[in-house]
């Protein structure tokens, strides 16, 4: 894949929609990762005691797999400036084989000086979005 | 309980000196799914600018982390972490954090309010080398459900 070159890019462009898959075993895995082994994120019974519907991904876990849409089209991650979200909505991941289905889709919504395009995102869980404000800044070639 | 507002304004100490490795990159890459070749092969990494193997955006939330932990460890700050979600999260990048670096994190408490029941903190992690390069600005609030005065929390909107 050739990564976007800024002059060839246009306000409006849409990135690759991308559905992603997370399961119990992949908050494990990002727990032992990252370094939050927040029990909300892989003791039921804890995230239950605490008002929570059930186990519930790491919000970063879901930040870092929309931030893919995005790394995965500008091609060079070095190239993310900047990058942020708010977590409006927890992900609820249920004890099963398939778990919580997130589908991030996004575009350049603003052309901005030396080259540098924002992208918004969207990420989509149940018909909901979990994510406000998500946006990058992305130097291009 | 609600939070100690006295401490808004506070820079806590840098943490220990955390090495970044060419496998913690790689587990994290592994972890969130993300096969591209600049997170594990030098060679591919240099071809894209670099002078190694770097970590993808998110991956500084280690170092915001280990600096969070020295204000959410102050009893004085009175956080019931068992309450805590992450509210938002943004990273400014000055470069990309790469293999072999030797960062620390500074953690500074930006702001604390209450709204609707929940305790908002602010929190900023200035992570730089150890020779004080800047790396990468972290902020983050932290939201703790249901702790501030008066009780009920909204269930809708949580967050994660």
């Amino acid at each position: 894949m050739t990564p976007p070159r800024f002059a060839d890019v246009a306000e409006g462009d849409q990135l690759p929609t991308t559905r992603f898959q997370v399961t119990r075993a992949d908050l494990v895995r990002y727990a032992g990762a990252s370094g939050d082994f927040n029990p909300i994120h892989w003791n039921e019974r804890f995230a239950r005691e605490v008002g929570l519907p059930d186990v519930i991904a790491h919000g970063m876990l879901t930040m870092a797999l929309a931030g893919r849409v995005v790394t995965d089209w500008a091609g060079d991650p070095g190239a993310v400036l900047d990058y942020g979200v708010r977590f409006t909505r927890p992900v609820v991941v249920p004890d099963d084989e398939d778990g919580a289905l997130v589908e991030v889709s996004g575009k350049v919504a603003k052309k901005l000086d030396d080259n540098v395009v924002k992208i918004t995102l969207t990420a989509r869980f149940q018909g909901q979005t979990v994510l406000g404000g998500a946006n990058a800044l992305v130097r291009l070639a | 309980m609600p939070l100690d507002e006295s401490f808004i304004g506070r820079a806590f100490p840098a943490t220990e000196v955390w090495e970044v490795g060419r496998e913690k990159i790689r587990e994290f890459a592994d972890a969130i799914g993300d096969a591209n070749p600049v997170y594990r092969d030098r060679e591919a990494a240099v071809a894209a600018g670099h002078p190694d193997v770097i970590a993808p955006p998110t991956f500084a939330v280690i170092l915001a982390l280990r600096a969070h932990d020295l204000v959410i460890a102050d009893p004085e700050l009175g956080l019931d972490y068992s309450r805590v979600v992450h509210g938002d999260q943004r990273f400014t990048h000055h470069r990309p954090v790469r293999a072999g670096d030797q960062l620390v994190a500074s953690a500074h408490v930006d702001d604390i309010k209450s709204r609707a029941g929940n305790d908002f903190l602010s929190m900023r992690a200035e992570i730089t080398t150890v020779e004080g390069e800047p790396v990468c600005t972290s902020r983050a609030t932290l939201v703790a459900r249901g702790t501030a005065e008066p009780a009920p929390a909204a269930e809708e909107g949580v967050p994660a």
